[in-house]
């Protein structure tokens, strides 16, 4: 067994800093494209709206295992996405982990425009805000849920490990992240590292949470 | 001869589901009057107001806002921005009294300084000293000034206003009217006032319209409304028969 101090001082930060990229990414993304999304469906009055919140929210129980395999079975060579040439690169990993996100982004999202008052929208156009301006204060009063929204897409991206594995390989130094690190080293038996590995990943994502919180605030006071 | 009306309704009909909430066939609304819808609880004033405002569509029929026809989709930005309505159950953001205050001013203009407007209108209304509080933690009564205080800092053309004072204690709603008062009379603004409240239509309106079921039963200056009405509903509301 290797010592765990030497083997925190040669792989741990390599590791970290590739999770913080992977995972960042991928919570941008889906952020870009979930939050606007959720907020169309969280005013949305059509009929179908309650449809696809249901399907959003199934997408939140997404496998990750299960994602991993499609997106490696799209990205092999045999496979219709073999063009990007992107199995087992940063780029597919970051792709897994959108889908994996991208549902807790929209779904919470969505959960929090809707409870805004369903005369707000009404009001502000009385006061002569565009519909953009509508939406955009919406979304501003749904802030708190849209924050949580972005925190719960961050938890899932950085604590998944089944899809990273299958698109990312877990090679060293190139598509190792902190999930696959703890999976190598407990099949090696380094316990020890692969704690400190579980630890990191906790402390991260405690950190993350605790960002988020000053950027906002205390929640709205509520009669 | 007479000024064109500035809202004509022509068998406007809105309904919700099997629910004819409003039944128009004709209606005006005169420019620089101030008009009372009064009726019964359910009677359709709320509908007819939003409508009015442009934030609904009726279901058919059609309502000229001066010379132009239009409906929720088709009033252009412009237009709409010279109509406000305060809401009988107003929303306010999570923001403090001043930012709600300054929301519509917000809109059209940018980051501009507005703080001299806002300023204003917080102290006619009395609440200078609530400027920096959460709206979240104001009481019911509270609320509505500051509905009202956000729909008058923007000095519309028409006021229209959904019983603004109805979680009022008797002092604020003497408030409200006499500021209301000051703006029909400072900027000639017109208004259309709902209310359920007899005395106060009669202290506020030079003309009432009495809705019932979402029809319009009669029309006619304040005067003529409550001394000689023509409709025996009329007679029988104005008597006290059909509040509720």
């Amino acid at each position: 067994m290797t010592d765990p101090p030497e083997l925190l001082a040669r792989d741990f930060w390599p590791i970290l800093q590739l999770s913080l990229q992977v995972s960042g990414m991928a919570v941008l993304i889906a952020s870009v494209v979930g939050i606007p999304l959720g907020a169309w469906l969280g005013l949305s009055k059509s009929r179908l709206t309650p449809f696809v919140r249901v399907l959003v929210h199934t997408g939140m129980a997404l496998p990750p295992v299960v994602v991993g395999l499609v997106l490696y079975i799209l990205l092999s060579r045999s496979g219709p996405l073999a063009f990007l040439g992107w199995l087992f690169t940063l780029q597919a990993m970051v792709a897994a982990q959108v889908i994996l996100a991208l549902p807790f982004v929209v779904g919470i999202t969505t959960s929090a425009v809707a409870a805004v008052p369903r005369e707000l929208p009404s009001q502000l156009r009385s006061l002569g805000a565009d519909e953009g301006q509508v939406r955009w204060t919406i979304l501003g009063e749904a802030r708190h849920g849209v924050l949580l929204a972005v925190a719960a897409a961050f938890g899932r991206s950085i604590s998944e490990v089944g899809a990273v594995l299958i698109v990312g390989g877990n090679i060293q130094g190139h598509t190792r992240v902190l999930t696959t690190a703890i999976v190598l080293e407990t099949s090696k038996g380094e316990f020890a590292f692969a704690l400190s590995l579980g630890a990191a990943l906790l402390t991260l994502a405690l950190g993350v949470n605790v960002l988020i919180l000053r950027l906002h605030g205390s929640p709205p006071l509520h009669e | 001869m007479s000024e064109a009306p500035l809202f004509q309704l022509r068998d406007v009909r809105r309904q919700y589901g099997e629910t004819l909430a409003v039944d128009v066939d004709e209606f005006a609304v005169r420019p620089g009057e101030t008009l009372c819808l009064l009726g019964p609880t359910g009677a359709g004033k709320s509908t007819l107001l939003r409508l009015l405002a442009g934030i609904e569509r009726p279901t058919s029929g059609e309502i000229r806002f001066r010379e132009a026809a239009f409906d929720a989709e088709t009033l252009p930005l412009v237009v709409r921005r010279r109509i406000t309505l305060v809401f009988q159950r107003p929303a306010l953001l999570t923001d403090t009294v001043r930012a709600n205050v300054e929301y519509g001013l917000r809109v059209r203009h940018g980051r501009r300084q507005l703080r001299a407007a806002v300023d204003r209108v917080l102290e006619r209304l009395g609440l200078s000293r609530f400027a920096t509080q959460a709206a979240q933690t104001l009481s019911g009564g509270q609320i509505q000034l500051v509905a009202l205080a956000r729909a008058l800092v923007l000095e519309p053309e028409v006021l229209l206003l959904d019983e603004p004072t109805a979680h009022l204690d008797p002092a604020h709603v003497a408030l409200v009217e006499r500021v209301i008062r000051e703006e029909f009379r400072q900027r000639s603004v017109s208004i259309v006032w709902a209310t359920h409240n007899l005395f106060q239509a009669r202290r506020v309106a030079q003309r009432v319209a009495l809705l019932l079921s979402g029809r319009l039963v009669e029309s006619a200056s304040t005067e003529d409304f409550f001394e000689s009405p023509t409709d025996p509903r009329t007679k029988d509301f104005v008597d006290g028969k059909m509040i509720y």
